[in-house]
C-alpha cells in the first residue's frame, strides 16, 4: 500500500535517501581545522592520593577555549578515572545516535598490573587525554552540557547527584524503549558497515595478539643474548691479543640488550594500547548500529500499525513522523560520525605503524652504532 | 714456509657425492666421497695451466691421515678435521651427517684441514701426506705399512692415563691450562649461539604473520588498502630474510669450532710433553734406585729398608759368587739406564724445543685467525642491521602512504 504522510512526503520505508540532506548539513560542520578551532583540552600530571579508603590518582584536565559557552577562557580542574567514565555514560545517554570514543579498559587485575606504576599511569594518561581531543574535535559532542561541566565544575561530585533533575537546553534526552522491536532487515550500507567492523576487530586481535607473541620471543632472544655476551668477556679473560677485541664483541652484545629492550617497551606501551583502544571503538560502535537498528524496527512496526488502522490516521502520524525522524536523525549522525571516524582513525593507523616502523629503525641503528 | 706444499700446488676439494658400497663387515653403506684436486702452480708466465689431477676420499680416510699425523708428529699442534656429526645444532639446522648444507659445510672443512696441512712448515713434507692428494690406490696400505698403528693405541692410552709429574715445566703445565679453559669458553659459547640463533629465527618468523593479516584486513579496507599490503609483504620479506643471516652465521661458528678442536690437539702436545717427562723421571728414578742396590751390594751396608735385605739377614747371606753375579747384572743395567736416560733427556730437549716453536707459530695463527673470525661476525651482525633497516624503512613508507 502506498503510504503518506500529513504533509504529503512518500513514506520510505527502506533506508532513507533524504538523510543526504541531513548530512549536507552537517558537512559544514566538518570543516574544523586547526585555525579555526575554538577549544583546546589537554590531560596531564597525574598526582598519587592517599585516603584513608582509598588510594587514587588524579588527572589534571586543562582547557582553553574562546567559546562563547564557557565563562571563562581558561580552566584547570583535577578529575580522576570516575569521573571520565561518568562523562562518558552521560555522553552515551544524551547523544545515543553518535559513536562515543572510548575508554581505556576500567578494570585491571590487581595483582598483575601495579595500577600505581609509572607505565600502566603514563598509558592511561595517553588513553585519557585522546579520548578528551576527540571529544573536543566533534561538532556534536564538544558542545554537550556534561562535557561543558566536566571540564569546568570545581567540585563535578556535586553535580553528579543533581544529574537526574537536570534536564539538559539542547535538546531532549531521547529514551530509548527496547520494546522488543525487531528489525526485519538491516539497510544495506549500515550492514555493510556491521561486517566492516566485525572483520575489522577481528583482524586487529589478530594483530594484537602477533605483536604479543613478537614481544614474547624477543623477551626470549634477550635472556640468551645476556647469557651470550658475558662468555666473550669472560675468553678475553684468557687471551693475551685477542682481549680487547673479545671484550669489544661483549660490550657490543650488552648494548644490543638494552636496545632491544627499550624496543619491547616502546611496543609495549605505544603500540598495543592504542590496538586494544580501537577494538574497544568497534564494540561500542557495534553497539550504537544496534540501538539504531531498534529505533528503525520500531519506526517500522509502527509504520506498519498506521497502515493495518486507516481511521487513525490523524492520531498516529506525529507519532510515525517522529520516529521517522529519529530514524533519519540515527542514520545521519552516524554516517557522518563513521566517515569522520575513518578519517582520524586512518590517521591514527598510518601514525602508529609508522611509530613502529620508526622504532624498529631506532633499535637497529642503535645496534649498528655499536 | 716459503718451501711448504700449498704454494707449490693448488689443493681443493671441489665436489661431493653419495656412494653406497659394502664396508668392512660386507654391510651395504651409504657414505659421501669428496673429490680432491690438484694442480701444480707454474711460476711460468706461458699461460699454460699444469693439468688437473684429481682422487676421491672419504671422511675415514681423512681421518686416518690425522691420526698418522698425530702419532708421527707429537711436538705439532695437528690441524683438526670438522666434526664428525653436527653438533651444537639449533632447531632449524638438520643433525643428519647425509643433509646437503652439512655435507657442503664439511667439504669446506676438509678443504680447510688439507691447506691448513700443506701450509704446515713440518707436516706438508709429510710423504704419506703426499701420496694421499695423488695416489689413489694403495694409499691405505702404505700407511699401515708404516706401523703408526702400535703407537696410535699407546698414545691413546697414554693420553688417558693419570699419572703425577713430579717436576713438572710450567710453560706447559700453563699451557694445558690454557687449552682446557679455552675449550671449556668455545664448547658454551657455541652452546648459547645456537640457542640465539634459535631465538632470533622465532623473532624473524612471527612477523610473517604480520604479512598475512595485513593482506587480509586491506581487503576491507579503501584507502588503506594498498599502504597495508605492500607493508605485509616487506613483512614476508623480513621473516625471509633470516635464513641466509643464519646460514652465514654457521661459518662463523665453524671458524670457532675449528679452534674448540684445535685446543684438543694443543693439549694433546702437552700431554705428551708430561708423558715424556714423566717417563724421564721414572727412567732417573729407576737409575737411580739399580746405583744404591749396587753400591749396598758392594759395600755390604743397608742404607734403606728392604725386603731383600729383611730376608737375607732371616735366611742367611748369599755367597760371594752370588752377589758378584747380582753386581755385575746390575752394572749392565746401569749402564744401560745411563745411555738410555742420557737419549731421553736428548729427546726430551729436542721435543720441547721443536713442540715450543710449533706452539709460537699455532699461537700467531690463531690470534689472526679468530681476529678476522670476530670482525667479520661483527660485519656480518651490521649487514644484518641494515637489512633491517631497509625492510622497516621501506615500511614506513607504506604506512606513510595509507
Amino acid at each position: 500500500q502506498d503510504l503518506s504522510l500529513p504533509n504529503g512526503t512518500p513514506v520510505d520505508t527502506s533506508s532513507p535517501a533524504s538523510s543526504s540532506s541531513l548530512l549536507n548539513r552537517l558537512q559544514l560542520d566538518d570543516d574544523l581545522d586547526v585555525e579555526t578551532r575554538d577549544l583546546f583540552v589537554t590531560v596531564d600530571d597525574p598526582k598519587k592520593h592517599v585516603c584513608t579508603m582509598e588510594t587514587y590518582i588524579t588527572y589534571r584536565v586543562t582547557t582553553k577555549t574562546t567559546r562563547a559557552e564557557f565563562d571563562l577562557p581558561e580552566y584547570s580542574v583535577r578529575r580522576r578515572y570516575q569521573d571520565f567514565d561518568w562523562l562518558r555514560n552521560k555522553l552515551e545517554e544524551s547523544q545515543p545516535t553518535h559513536l562515543i570514543p572510548p575508554l581505556p579498559e576500567k578494570f585491571v587485575v590487581k595483582g598483575v598490573v601495579d595500577r600505581f606504576s609509572e607505565e600502566f599511569v603514563e598509558t592511561r594518561r595517553k588513553a585519557l587525554d585522546k579520548f578528551l581531543k576527540r571529544i573536543t574535535d566533534h561538532p556534536v559532542l564538544s558542545f554537550n552540557e556534561h562535557f561543558n561541566v566536566f571540564l569546568t565544575a570545581k567540585d563535578l561530585n556535586a553535580y553528579k547527584k543533581q544529574g537526574m533533575a537536570l534536564l539538559s537546553k539542547m535538546g531532549e534526552s531521547v529514551k530509548y524503549v527496547t520494546g522488543g522491536y525487531k528489525l526485519r532487515s538491516r539497510p544495506l550500507e549500515f550492514a555493510a558497515i556491521g561486517d566492516y567492523l566485525d572483520t575489522f576487530s577481528l583482524k586487529l586481535g589478530t594483530i594484537d595478539r602477533i605483536a604479543q607473541r613478537i614481544i614474547k620471543e624477543q623477551l626470549e632472544y634477550l635472556v640468551e643474548l645476556r647469557e651470550y655476551g658475558p662468555i666473550y668477556s669472560t675468553w678475553g679473560g684468557l687471551e693475551v691479543e685477542l682481549s680487547e677485541p673479545l671484550e669489544g664483541v661483549s660490550a657490543c652484545i650488552g648494548n644490543c640488550c638494552t636496545a632491544l629492550e627499550e624496543l619491547s617497551e616502546d611496543m609495549t606501551e605505544d603500540f598495543l594500547p592504542v590496538l586494544r583502544e580501537y577494538i574497544l571503538y568497534a564494540e561500542s560502535m557495534k553497539n550504537v548500529l544496534k540501538k539504531r537498528d531498534q529505533v528503525q524496527a520500531e519506526y517500522e512496526a509502527k509504520l506498519e500499525a498506521v497502515a493495518l488502522k486507516r481511521e487513525d490516521r490523524p492520531k498516529v502520524p506525529t507519532d510515525v513522523e517522529k520516529c521517522q525522524d529519529r530514524v533519519e536523525c540515527f542514520n545521519a549522525d552516524l554516517k557522518a560520525d563513521m566517515e569522520r571516524w575513518q578519517n582520524n582513525k586512518r590517521q591514527d593507523f598510518r601514525q602508529l605503524l609508522m611509530g613502529m616502523a620508526d622504532k624498529n629503525i631506532q633499535y637497529y641503528e642503535k645496534v649498528c652504532v655499536t | 714456509m716459503e718451501d711448504c706444499l700449498a704454494k707449490k700446488m693448488e689443493i681443493t676439494v671441489s665436489e661431493a657425492e653419495k656412494r653406497t658400497g659394502r664396508n668392512a663387515m660386507n654391510i651395504q653403506e651409504t657414505y659421501t666421497a669428496y673429490l680432491i684436486e690438484t694442480r701444480a702452480v707454474e711460476s711460468q708466465s706461458e699461460g699454460q695451466c699444469a693439468p688437473v689431477e684429481s682422487l676421491w676420499r672419504r671422511y675415514s680416510e681423512f681421518e686416518l691421515l690425522r691420526n698418522y699425523l698425530l702419532v708421527t708428529y707429537p711436538h705439532i699442534v695437528v690441524p683438526p678435521l670438522p666434526e664428525k656429526r653436527a653438533d651444537f645444532v639449533w632447531h632449524k639446522l638438520s643433525a643428519d651427517n647425509m643433509d646437503p648444507d652439512f655435507v657442503e659445510r664439511r667439504r669446506i672443512g676438509l678443504e680447510n684441514f688439507l691447506l691448513r696441512v700443506a701450509s704446515h712448515p713440518v707436516l706438508c713434507q709429510d710423504k704419506i701426506f703426499y701420496a694421499f692428494l695423488t695416489q689413489e690406490s694403495g694409499w691405505k696400505e702404505m700407511v699401515n705399512e708404516t706401523g703408526f698403528q702400535l703407537k696410535a693405541d699407546s698414545r691413546l692410552k697414554a693420553l688417558n692415563a693419570t699419572f703425577r709429574v713430579k717436576n713438572p715445566d710450567k710453560r706447559f703445565t700453563e699451557l694445558k691450562h690454557y687449552s682446557d679453559e679455552l675449550q671449556s669458553v668455545i664448547s658454551h659459547l657455541l652452546r648459547v649461539r645456537a640457542r640465539v640463533a634459535d631465538r632470533l629465527y622465532g623473532v624473524y618468523k612471527v612477523h610473517g604473520n604480520y604479512g598475512r593479516v595485513f593482506s587480509e584486513w586491506s581487503a576491507i579496507e579503501k584507502e588503506m588498502g594498498d599502504g597495508l599490503q605492500s607493508a605485509g609483504h616487506h613483512m614476508d620479506v623480513y621473516a625471509a630474510s633470516i635464513d641466509d643471516i643464519l646460514e652465514e652465521e654457521e661459518h662463523y661458528a665453524d671458524q670457532l669450532k675449528e679452534y674448540l678442536f684445535y685446543a684438543e690437539a694443543l693439549r694433546a702436545v702437552c700431554r705428551k710433553h708430561e708423558l715424556m717427562q714423566y717417563d724421564l723421571e721414572t727412567a732417573a728414578q729407576d737409575l737411580t734406585s739399580k746405583k744404591q742396590q749396587c753400591e749396598e751390594l758392594a759395600t755390604g751396608t743397608v742404607r734403606t729398608f728392604s725386603l731383600k735385605g729383611m730376608t737375607s739377614k732371616l735366611f742367611g747371606q748369599e755367597t760371594p759368587e752370588q752377589r758378584e753375579a747380582k753386581i755385575k747384572v746390575l752394572e749392565e743395567q746401569i749402564q744401560e739406564g745411563e745411555e738410555q736416560l742420557k737419549s731421553k733427556n736428548l729427546e726430551g730437549r729436542d721435543f720441547v724445543k721443536s713442540a715450543w716453536a710449533d706452539i709460537e707459530r699455532f699461537k700467531e695463527q690463531k690470534n689472526h685467525d679468530l681476529k678476522e673470525a670476530l670482525i667479520s661476525y661483527a660485519v656480518m651482525q651490521i649487514s644484518m642491521c641494515k637489512k633491517g633497516i631497509q625492510v622497516w624503512t621501506n615500511a614506513k613508507e607504506c604506512f606513510s602512504k595509507m
